[in-house]
């Protein structure tokens, strides 16, 4: 892209050298003799040339290549699937006996060992695949203004008379709003993980699991508030119901941390995020590095992953993951990224050489031939 | 239509005729209604917003998207919130509104100042009994207006009462026409002098009508007697009132049913080419949008049925096909940004910008003129890029339309006029831009070799010449284009010695010679016709046009031929012309007589020095005609002057004999079946009935036929129409327009027949026209042939120039003009259509077997020059006869497969219906792109055929230009205008139109390929508004600019190379493959654009917009940057549009992120581009999306450049 500046575009008359000397004087019609009403505005052309490509080319290879390798060497990533279909697979029987209206969870563990330790943080994701949460009438079935904090959208009789209620169709009970409502709070991921590391000597240490900060921020202090007006959430949500599909209230998520309950409760918060592709992982929690920064946050060695079974999956030939991840500064480990990287890269660096050489053998010969433009 | 017979409020009629037309009557009455209020805005305050929404709901495509918006609300079906989804019918909607609305409040601005006018006329009213001021918009129909000088009429009114005794006025038509010249009207006759007080006529007259040249109707006195009205009795609304100093009318016609805003249709709307073409796509991208939402809809419906029971489906009843149908709508309204839908008003934005600048192009300019080039049709710009036949006019396209009398042969004695030519070149020299090519320095150049007779003559004029030429100012400075005043040029003619010799032996006593004064009533006769046989007006420069003038001096001027002996000398004269009953003697002795008497007449006259001095006295003539005022100007240089003018004489002053009052029995205007015209005099000296004729040689030369029973004369007419057919001939072959001069005396008894079936003509309401045709041709038969006239007309400036470098852009030119053949040939030489290499190829026959045969005969000549080799080309010379066969409907073929063989066609002596015809015949059957190009009215039905009409503003008043798509001064400028601004338009538009299809398609693309993980379902990923925006805002604006400002070539180039102009006519820049290329290269962009965020974000935590974020910001950039490596030019302008839009979208979806908390659901952003602009990993999907697409482009470029630098070939574009 060669900025070549064009000199004859250059607003060379100057006004009125061609107009009569009187002529000024009288009201004529004639035109501005300007470079912009003559369209002779001084112009680049953007022409790509041989001697203008060849430098982006090489420019382009030299800093795509080094970036590709970071994409491709830095970040760890490990991924267990626990869905359980085949008949070896230790999570085969909560699988096969599963519905939505049980009440006995079923539990199952799996082993995994890992090869290389984790440094730093590692972020302990669930994966669903086949799952579409980018459904169109699923995105569409929630209602943000509820989840903001909506006391309106709460109360049933108001929401007749106008909006809230029609997007979360059809998951609406006929007597009382359901909080939260519509399909994709109501298909809430309800597994729980644990980790365990089985030390050498065969003793299962629990690794603590970190669920704050796996939402984003805005997302929980902006986006998702609980109704106002009264700290006992019991109360706020009185007179609603919970969703078709959960076993247990909004108000009671997370039986551990009372802050983290409502609509504020961060792996609620993390669902509502649907997810793009059909394929896609979400984050689980956080297992944080440890404060004397000895030994690994994840040495190399035996794990145990505990499931408690709840989310079925096999009727759209779905599967469950569980996955640990690393992230460098680009991210999370991104192979493609990192190939494409280096093949643009390296491919324009080629390129850019070939084009040389040509540039170099046959450029010469007409160079007194070459257009005055 | 109605009646205003009775002065009875709203009591209106419409009485139909026998024939079923309807009429309109007119009395003088109080009535209100119809008033002369004029609104020519479309809407009103209240009716803006319905109507305009009504008009704008006429589009196809408007309804398209209305119906999308529709849909929306659909519950089932519907992709957005509701809102959004009218966000783009609205916005294309208010754009349109607006610039509607503006264009209407230019409208109304005008229209209220024209209404408020408080014209200084009075106005009477009854009830007062007294005139009274009012306002343009309170006249109505039926009031008497009365006017001053200079005033403008404000409505179409009879004329009742003129100041002036004669009861004629003058009025200017420029503000209608652009005729700068004075028209003539006329009192209605046999009116009561006290027109207002006790005016109880009826006025029966057509319905109002378009029809500036025609009124018809008459007027019954309360005694029951009826005139008849026509044409002159009308002042039509707009023209200006001149030399008269009151005049008095009633109203007719008021507000809307005047001729002017009968004929005021506003601009023009034409359906460009590419407009069409684009349409086609229009139509493509509707069928792939079908194809894609049917995709999408087969796809859901299948996948859907290969689903049970998951838990992110919401439970219904619906089968997979309904669900597939509802599907397919929805599809629709989330890709219907496919169909370009702010397209259509972008095109409408850059077609103003390009007209402001073809306007504002100052090599359109013409300084004498103070004009520019006026663009009446604003929506054809681009037309002018594809144009493949140009067919031009001859007279004031070609030529400069300024007529000078050049030589005439009376008598069938020629006349050189060698000091005239001589003249002419001096004029040349002095005015030639250098490289001029005229035809007169031709036409001269072969005449030289004629010894001139007299030289001491000539210093004298050129001196007084070159004095007048800079002396000479536009007399008035309201009027700086006095097209209708003549140039020294037209005016100073140096007359030939020996024809002066030969007039002044008429008042020289050595007057003798016998056979020379049959010749000298043959000489005499024939400058009276110059003088007299015309409509010309005259004024004096002396005193300021727009008082009275001509009138009062006239009048007092007493007869100055009370003494009797010229006055019988020349009976004697002229008598013996008629009869030839004389015998010599007597007419010597007679001879001898008179002139010793006037002699002395003939001395004082010289002495007031040689024709063409600017003296005190010195005439201004006015006429329609240029051909006019050059022969009275001619006449005027052998004294044989014009003096004045009125309704019924006209002052005449003959050398030798002062001046003669001539009463002025009829004029028998020019038209173009008769191709002549006449006047009928009563000669002053013989008190005959004269006809003096002149017209086309062709016609004339018809009627001229030898006088029955006057065999002496007889041969000596055939050798007079011998001689001048000859000389006739030499003049066509110079270039020379030719014009017959004849005359016949009329016996009383003649006459008197002749003018009852005349009267009952004129007075006629039906047939007018035909029974006033019929009655003339019955009068201007067995004429007398007195002589004929040879006229330069030189040619324009650079017209050959322009010529060849449209033909070297592939455009064939045809010339198409009335001219003789040999003057047509010899014009076409002259501007270098034929050339010396060319074959010439004339087809002239008297029948259509005739006319068959020849065709085929010349399409094998050409056949068989085809496969020789050493002619350029062929040039086809057509007759008007020969057209007249050819253009049957089963030679056209023949004729059309002929002249496209050709290089070049000229048409000549054809009329203006042949002209149409032509242009029609080759429009529709070539299917080409056809400009017509004319001044005159005769060529406005051609230029309304052609898809594009110029008109050129000269000296035949604006009727071309008034039905024309431009309007230019000079033929010269169709070359800029064509070369380089019909090339910048036609590749500026095609280019924005490809990008536009591009742009929509590149991310319309992302959106489907959306579809295959989400299982068909019709989800975004993208909040909404960005989406609906993306394409009205952030992207608009730089197609825009690049549709207005970008340059392929620079202009230079393009006027240097014609050729260039070839991609355009074949329109190369907008193909059926480019089209699919730009499709191609779009859905490549867009996948590159789709999969790399795909693949990157392939099993991540992203949620859907997130993973949409980097998507659009990279289709965005690589849109800008698409359009960055399809200009040509950038200014600083594209930048700082171009960052402009980047930095648009960028805070708009930022800002957007942080602050909108629920809004926008189901696609609330709240959030995720703040986060998203905060990640490397961004930044790096981005720079890998935007860098991929270009990269090939980049690839691709590098090698096409070089073979073609290799081959030498110089490709002078800015772009390669």
């Amino acid at each position: 892209m060669a900025p070549s500046y064009n000199a004859k575009e250059e607003d060379g008359h100057q006004p009125g050298a061609t107009g009569h000397g009187g002529a000024g004087t009288m009201t004529n019609k004639k035109p501005d003799n300007t470079a912009f009403k003559q369209q002779r505005l001084p112009a680049w052309q953007p022409i790509l040339t041989a001697g203008t490509v060849l430098p982006a080319f090489f420019v382009i290879g030299l800093i795509f290549i080094p970036i590709g390798f970071i994409l491709i060497v830095y970040g760890l990533t490990l991924l267990i699937d626990y869905t359980g279909v085949d008949m070896s697979s230790p999570c085969y029987n909560c699988s096969q006996s599963y519905s939505w209206n049980n009440t006995q969870s079923c539990t199952c563990s799996v082993h995994f060992s890992l090869d290389q330790p984790f440094e730093s943080n590692v972020f302990m994701y669930y994966g669903l695949s086949n799952f579409y949460q980018n459904h169109r009438r699923y995105v569409k079935s929630r209602d943000d203004s509820q989840l903001n904090g909506d006391k309106t959208s709460l109360q049933y009789h108001i929401c007749t008379l106008n909006r809230c209620s029609k997007e979360c169709e059809p998951y609406r009970s006929s007597d009382k709003p359901i909080a939260p409502c519509g399909a994709i709070a109501n298909s809430l991921f309800n597994d729980t993980l644990e980790l365990y590391y089985i030390d050498p000597n065969g003793s299962r240490t629990a690794i603590p699991l970190v669920k704050k900060g796996i939402a984003w921020w805005t997302d929980k202090h902006v986006k998702f508030r609980n109704p106002s007006g009264n700290n006992n959430l019991t109360v706020v949500f009185q007179g609603t119901s919970k969703p078709v599909n959960w076993r247990k209230p909004v108000f009671e998520l997370d039986p551990l941390d009372s802050d983290n309950n409502g609509f504020i409760n961060e792996d609620f918060i993390v669902w509502m995020r649907t997810a793009a592709l059909p394929t896609f992982r979400k984050l689980y929690c956080i297992i944080q590095k440890k404060p004397n920064n000895m030994t690994p946050t994840l040495p190399r060695g035996e794990y145990i992953l505990e499931v408690t079974y709840n989310y079925p999956v096999r009727s759209f030939d779905g599967r469950k993951r569980m996955i640990l991840s690393t992230i460098s500064w680009m991210g999370g480990k991104n192979p493609f990224l990192g190939i494409a990287y280096i093949t643009v890269g390296s491919v324009c660096f080629c390129l850019g050489l070939v084009l040389l050489s040509i540039h170099y053998r046959y450029g010469k010969r007409n160079n007194s031939a070459e257009i005055s433009s | 239509m109605y009646s205003l017979e009775r002065p009875v409020r709203g009591q209106s009629s419409s009485p139909k005729d026998r024939l079923g037309r309807k009429r309109r009557t007119v009395v003088s009455s109080l009535t209100e209604d119809e008033d002369n209020k004029v609104t020519t805005t479309k809407y009103s305050f209240l009716s803006f917003i319905p109507k305009n929404l009504f008009e704008q709901l006429h589009r196809v495509a408007n309804i398209y998207f209305i119906f999308l918006a529709a849909l929306n609300f659909v519950p089932v079906v519907n992709a957005f919130q509701p809102e959004i989804s009218i966000i783009p019918i609205l916005l294309v909607l208010t754009v349109t509104a607006v610039k509607d609305l503006w264009e209407d409040y230019r409208r109304h601005k005008s229209d209220k100042f024209i209404n408020g006018l408080l014209s200084c006329g009075l106005f009477y009213h009854r009830k007062q009994q007294t005139y009274v001021d009012q306002r343009w918009q309170d006249v109505h129909v039926g009031d008497f207006v009365r006017l001053s000088c200079n005033e403008i009429i404000p409505a179409d009114m009879l004329l009742l009462y003129s100041s002036d005794p004669h009861g004629v006025c003058y009025i200017e038509t420029a503000n209608l026409d652009g005729e700068t010249n004075l028209k003539q009207r006329q009192v209605v006759r046999d009116l009561p002098q006290q027109v207002c007080e006790n005016f109880h006529s009826r006025i029966e007259c057509e319905s109002p009508n378009n029809d500036l040249s025609r009124f018809r109707g008459y007027m019954e006195y309360p005694s029951k007697a009826r005139v008849g009205l026509h044409n002159d009795n009308l002042l039509l609304r707009s023209c200006t009132i001149r030399n008269t100093e009151t005049v008095i009318g009633i109203v007719v016609y008021a507000g809307h049913e005047t001729k002017a805003m009968k004929n005021n249709s506003g601009p023009r709307y034409k359906r460009s080419k590419l407009e069409r073409r684009l349409n086609v796509d229009v139509l493509w991208s509707v069928v792939l949008l079908v194809i894609m939402c049917l995709t999408a809809a087969i796809g859901h419906g299948l996948w859907l049925r290969n689903l049970k029971e998951a838990s992110f489906l919401i439970p219904d009843t619906t089968s997979p096909a309904l669900s597939g149908f509802y599907l397919f709508w929805t599809m629709i309204i989330v890709l219907q940004v496919l169909i370009p839908i702010s397209l259509y008003v972008s095109i409408e934005i850059v077609k103003l910008c390009q007209i402001f600048f073809i306007q504002n192009d100052v090599d359109f300019y013409n300084e004498y003129m103070d004009s520019r080039i006026q663009c009446r049709a604003l929506n054809i710009t681009e037309d002018l890029g594809q144009i493949q036949y140009v067919f031009s006019d001859k007279t004031g396209t070609l030529t400069e339309n300024k007529m000078v009398f050049r030589r005439c042969t009376i008598a069938g004695v020629e006349y050189p006029h060698e000091e005239n030519a001589r003249r002419l070149e001096v004029y040349e020299e002095d005015e030639a831009m250098g490289c001029s090519h005229t035809l007169k320095s031709r036409a001269s150049a072969k005449s030289l070799s004629c010894k001139s007779l007299s030289c001491n003559r000539s210093s004298v004029s050129l001196h007084t010449l070159t004095g007048h030429s800079e002396g000479e100012e536009p007399p008035s400075p309201t009027l700086p284009q006095q097209s209708a005043f003549s140039s020294p040029l037209e005016k100073d003619i140096v007359p030939d010695p020996f024809l002066v010799q030969k007039l002044n032996s008429l008042s020289s006593p050595l007057f003798l010679l016998k056979d020379a004064s049959m010749e000298l009533t043959y000489i005499v006769d024939f400058f009276m016709a110059l003088a007299i046989c015309n409509t010309v007006v005259v004024s004096s420069p002396n005193q300021p046009r727009h008082v009275r003038f001509g009138l009062p001096r006239f009048s007092t001027l007493s007869p100055p031929h009370t003494t009797e002996s010229p006055r019988s000398f020349t009976r004697r004269l002229f008598s013996r012309g008629k009869a030839a009953s004389f015998t010599p003697s007597e007419e010597n002795k007679m001879l001898h007589l008179t002139l010793g008497a006037c002699s002395g007449l003939g001395n004082s006259n010289g002495a007031q020095g040689p024709p063409g001095e600017p003296g005190a006295d010195e005439l201004i003539y006015e006429a329609e005609s240029p051909d006019e005022a050059a022969l009275v100007h001619a006449a005027r240089a052998y004294r044989c002057t014009l003096q004045g003018r009125s309704l019924e004489s006209l002052l005449v002053e003959l050398p030798g004999m002062g001046s003669l009052a001539v009463r002025l029995l009829h004029i028998l205007p020019f038209d173009s079946t008769r191709k002549r015209m006449s006047v009928v005099v009563r000669h002053p000296l013989t008190n005959q009935v004269v006809v003096y004729t002149k017209g086309a040689d062709s016609v004339i030369m018809d009627l001229a036929e030898s006088p029955k029973g006057a065999e002496q004369s007889d041969g000596r007419q055939g050798h007079i129409r011998e001689q001048t057919q000859k000389h006739l001939d030499n003049y066509a072959r110079e270039g020379l327009r030719t014009l017959c001069v004849a005359k016949k005396v009329l016996e009383e008894e003649e006459y008197e027949i002749w003018l009852k079936r005349h009267a009952f003509a004129e007075t006629s309401i039906e047939n007018r026209e035909e029974l006033l045709l019929e009655s003339a041709q019955r009068l201007e038969t067995n004429l007398t042939l007195l002589g004929a006239t040879g006229i330069v007309d030189r040619l324009q400036e650079e017209v050959p120039e322009t010529i060849e470098a449209l033909q070297r852009a592939g455009v064939k030119v045809w010339v198409l003009t009335g001219d003789k053949q040999e003057t047509a040939i010899n014009i076409a030489c002259a501007c270098k259509l034929l050339r010396s290499t060319d074959q010439l190829l004339t087809a002239n026959c008297g029948s259509k077997e005739a006319c068959k045969a020849l065709l085929l005969e010349l399409r094998a000549e050409v056949e068989r020059g085809e496969a020789a080799e050493g002619t350029s080309g062929f040039t086809l010379v057509v007759d008007g006869r020969t057209l007249d066969f050819a253009l049957q409907e089963d030679l056209k073929g023949d004729f059309l497969e002929l002249s496209r063989r050709c290089r070049a066609v000229v048409c000549c002596r054809s009329t203006p219906l042949q002209k149409s015809h032509v242009v029609k015949l080759v429009r529709d059957q070539l299917r080409v792109m056809t400009l017509a190009i004319g001044d005159g009215a005769n060529d406005v039905s051609m230029i309304q055929v052609a898809d594009v009409g110029i008109g050129i503003s000269g000296q035949e008043g604006m009727q071309a230009v008034m039905s024309s798509d431009f309007a230019i001064s000079r033929f010269k400028h169709l070359r800029k205008l064509l070369l380089v601004h019909g090339h910048w338009c036609y590749t500026r538009l095609a280019n924005m139109i490809l990008y536009f299809f591009y742009k929509n398609v590149m991310y319309v693309n992302l959106l489907f390929w959306y579809q295959f993980f989400c299982g068909f379902s019709g989800s975004v990923m993208t909040n909404s508004w960005v989406l609906i925006f993306f394409n009205l805002l952030f992207t608009s604006a730089p197609p825009l600019l690049y549709g207005i400002l970008d340059k392929d070539v620079s202009a230079d180039t393009l006027i240097k190379l014609p050729e260039l102009y070839k991609s355009g006519q074949n329109s190369k820049a907008y193909l059926p493959s480019t089209f699919w290329l730009t499709m191609l290269d779009a859905l490549y962009q867009s996948l590159v654009c789709f999969f790399i965020p795909y693949f990157a974000n392939a099993g991540s935590d992203a949620d859907m917009l997130t993973f949409g974020s980097p998507i659009n910001a990279s289709a965005l950039l690589t849109i800008l940057l698409h359009q960055v490596i399809e200009s040509c030019t950038l200014t600083w302008l594209h930048v700082l549009v171009l960052v402009g839009s980047a930095l648009f979208y960028f805070s708009f979806t930022l800002v957007f992120s942080v602050v909108c908390v629920t809004c926008s659901p189901p696609t609330n952003p709240l959030g995720v581009d703040k986060l998203q602009m905060s990640q490397p990993l961004f930044y790096g999907v981005c720079a890998l999306t935007t860098v991929l697409p270009h990269q090939l482009a980049a690839i691709a470029s590098v090698p096409m450049s070089l073979p073609v630098k290799l081959q030498g070939l110089e490709v002078p574009s800015l772009c390669y």
